[in-house]
């Protein structure tokens, strides 16, 4: 397929949305001014970015516990992340979800998620309402190497598979769960042999290059949209920061020297160099894309800061719908 | 913020006061210390969970066990709770004495069927056959802006599960004596651990002992109303008995510290002496702890009650992410201390 110059400079604008809130949240945290436990998606950019392009707007998403970068990547408002972040009435889910659970369904991205594997179910069922209501659209379920090892992905691959839903799992392989290495705790080699195991195709992407991504997940969306069932892509891919927050941890569960070797392919600068390369841009329209969503992520510091907190009466707002609980 | 250093200090033992009588250790470090000293007198003893072996668990409380124990007594598992579960009943089902760790209460969620159909009721169903010592450890409670799905009690859904035992240990000395106990139990247990305690310590014995499952522990005796408080609303009840002790009303605090099985006499004992009942627990007031100890109060204290039993607890909605709500969530001393009011 045909690579415009509008997707790469599309897809750019995408991983620069991601990692500047990214950097911004992460600082926030360090400084004490955002509550709860932030993961961070800085380092994977090129996944989300790469899949949420290749989209339709209202294809659905489920995400995980490392969900800003999804979010922000099929177009989310970092003022409403930001504000739902430090729990304000004017965030994504009125301050009640926070980080894990930011979602946004008029873009249909139906959540991040704090359990570990629970949106590739979900997803399922996204995808089966898009059959059984025949409106062209997919889901795609994002989650990470550590949630193949739960039992929810594999009942949803083997019941998407079944079925012949019209899904796309999208393996975000970083290589650790929180601070076990892959190898230790799956007995293959790639996650991408889980998809075969259930007999639908899957392939292998360079998760730190969004152009890969792009025509990987094209390529895949445009079978899944045929009919042609399920599919599966593993993205290599590298988080740069820790598990949660930013700082490095107690345990020494990966080397300094490895986080510095992933990050000489920054999926930013692998395709800022790209773009330079091929003239598509200069360094200073790629700076001025830079600074420009830079001060929308400031706008959104200053919009959160000034937005008030939820009104206590609301606590027992949308238990159910329509209405209080006993 | 991380998980790592919100607890600092969580796995520390004061260790120039560790030969003195009065020795302190934290809430965290009785659990470490505990498992480590089961550990070197049980070889049948193993713990497995997520991050437990090298990273010694996100909240450090089994830091130190894989390097004295190994890889294969300190198992590091996949992510798979239903799994960790299975590992449990299966090789305790086999003799060995396995301590499993969910981290977060609630992912019990995702291992339901392995703790309540397989775990709670084999040797029942196998005619008495299977034992079963298998201890199942997990982080429970909120106060951390953690949300709705890393924040719950959800000790009610356990304790009405016939088959298992439900531990709430509300200090680093009942840390230690409870899973001692649970650990050494023939039968499941739940030990719920609550994550804000961590860094709290108190005194705790140098050497192992055990508090018996099922006997509750009176905190402090008072004549004007019982104070049942569970986990961490002990020390909430403290408080709460402190403040009002000056304003004339002499509290009873009662800690169950196991919920399953549950010290009614205890209870009915002294509310047979004060007349009223109050209970304070963390989870959501709807079907809780406190429902069914007012259900045994009236059954069996009824006369000597001179007002309705009143529960301090969370209301009916999940556990909201934003701190401003999730301090008005959870129960503290004001609450208690309103409660308590409400009775005279
Ligand atoms: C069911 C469940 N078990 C455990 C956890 C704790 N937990 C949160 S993230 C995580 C690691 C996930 O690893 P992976 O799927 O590879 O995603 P990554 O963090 O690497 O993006 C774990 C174990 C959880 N949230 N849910
Ligand atoms: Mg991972």
């Amino acid at each position: 397929m045909e690579i415009t110059d509008e997707i790469l400079i599309d897809l750019y604008k995408r991983m620069v949305r991601v990692r500047l809130f990214e950097e911004e949240a992460g600082r926030l945290a360090e400084s004490a001014r955002l509550p709860g436990f932030l993961h961070l998606y800085v380092g994977e950019e090129a996944v989300a970015s790469g899949v949420c392009g290749a989209l339709e707007s209202q294809d659905q998403i489920t995400s995980t516990h490392r969900g800003h970068g999804h979010l922000l990547a099929k177009g989310g408002d970092f003022n409403r992340m930001m504000a739902e972040l430090m729990g304000k009435s004017t965030g994504y889910c009125n301050g009640k979800g926070g980080s894990m659970h930011i979602c946004d369904l008029d873009l249909a991205m139906l959540g991040a998620n704090g359990i570990v594997g629970a949106g590739v179910p979900i997803s399922v069922g996204a995808a089966y309402a898009n059959k059984l209501t025949n409106n062209g659209l997919i889901s795609v379920a994002f989650f990470g190497d550590g949630a193949t090892n739960i039992g929810a992905f594999h009942e949803a691959a083997n019941m998407a598979a079944a079925l012949s839903l019209p899904m796309l799992f999208v393996c975000e392989n970083n290589e650790y769960a929180e601070y076990s290495p892959r190898h230790k705790t799956m007995a293959i080699t790639d996650v991408i042999e889980r998809a075969a195991a259930y007999g639908f195709p899957g392939a292998i992407v360079d998760g730190m290059d969004c152009v890969a991504v792009f025509e990987a997940a094209s390529l895949a969306i445009e079978k899944i949209r045929n009919g042609e069932g399920p599919m599966m892509l593993e993205c290599k891919t590298y988080r740069f920061y820790d598990h949660v927050g930013v700082k490095g941890t107690a345990s020494n569960y990966r080397t300094d020297e490895e986080v510095e070797e992933m990050r000489k392919r920054d999926p930013l600068v692998v395709h800022e160099t790209r773009l330079i390369d091929s003239g598509v841009m200069d360094a200073e329209s790629i700076q001025a894309i830079k600074d420009g969503i830079q001060k929308e992520v400031e706008m959104s510091v200053e919009f959160a800061e000034n937005s008030p907190f939820p009104e206590l009466e609301d606590m027992l707002l949308d238990v159910y719908t329509n209405g209080e609980s006993s | 913020m991380s998980s790592d250093n919100i607890f600092e200090g969580a796995n520390e033992a004061s260790s120039d006061e560790a030969n003195s009588a009065e020795r302190k250790l934290g809430y965290g470090a009785a659990v470490v210390e505990t498992l480590a000293q089961i550990m070197r007198e049980d070889e049948s003893v193993f713990v497995a969970g997520e991050d437990v072996g090298a990273h010694g668990g996100v909240f450090g409380y089994f830091r130190g066990l894989q390097p004295e124990f190994g890889e294969d007594r300190v198992v590091d598992t996949p992510i798979a709770e239903q799994a960790i579960i299975g590992l449990g009943i299966g090789s305790a089902v086999q003799g060995l004495r396995p301590v499993v760790d969910l981290m977060f209460m609630d992912f019990i969620c995702v291992a339901m069927d392995q703790i309540v159909n397989q775990a709670a009721k084999l040797k029942y169903m196998f005619g008495g056959g299977a034992k079963l010592p298998l201890t199942i450890t997990t982080a429970g409670g909120a106060g951390l802006s953690a949300a709705a799905q890393h924040s719950q009690s959800l000790e009610a859904m356990l304790c009405h599960v016939p088959g298992l035992k439900v531990v709430m240990p509300s200090d680093a000395y009942e840390v230690k004596g409870l899973l001692t106990s649970c650990v050494r139990e023939d039968n499941p247990t739940v030990f719920i651990i609550n994550k804000r305690k961590l860094a709290d310590t108190c005194h705790v014995p140098e050497e192992l002992f055990e508090i018996p499952l099922g006997e509750g522990h009176i905190v402090r005796e008072g004549s004007d109303v019982t104070v049942v408080a569970i986990g961490r609303m002990v020390d909430e009840a403290k408080v709460a008995a402190e403040k009002l002790s000056n304003e004339g009303i002499d509290c009873e605090l009662i800690n169950p510290r196991t919920v399953q099985p549950l010290d009614i006499d205890l209870m009915v004992e002294s509310v047979s002496k004060t007349g009223h009942l109050v209970i304070v627990h963390e989870a959501v007031r709807f079907g809780g702890i406190g429902a069914e100890i007012a259900a045994q109060i009236q059954e069996q204290a009824f006369d000597y009650l001179d007002a309705p039993i009143e529960r301090v607890a969370a209301p009916f909605s999940p556990i909201p992410f934003s701190p401003v709500l999730e301090k008005q969530y959870i129960p503290d001393a004001e609450r208690i201390v309103a409660g308590i009011k409400n009775l005279f």
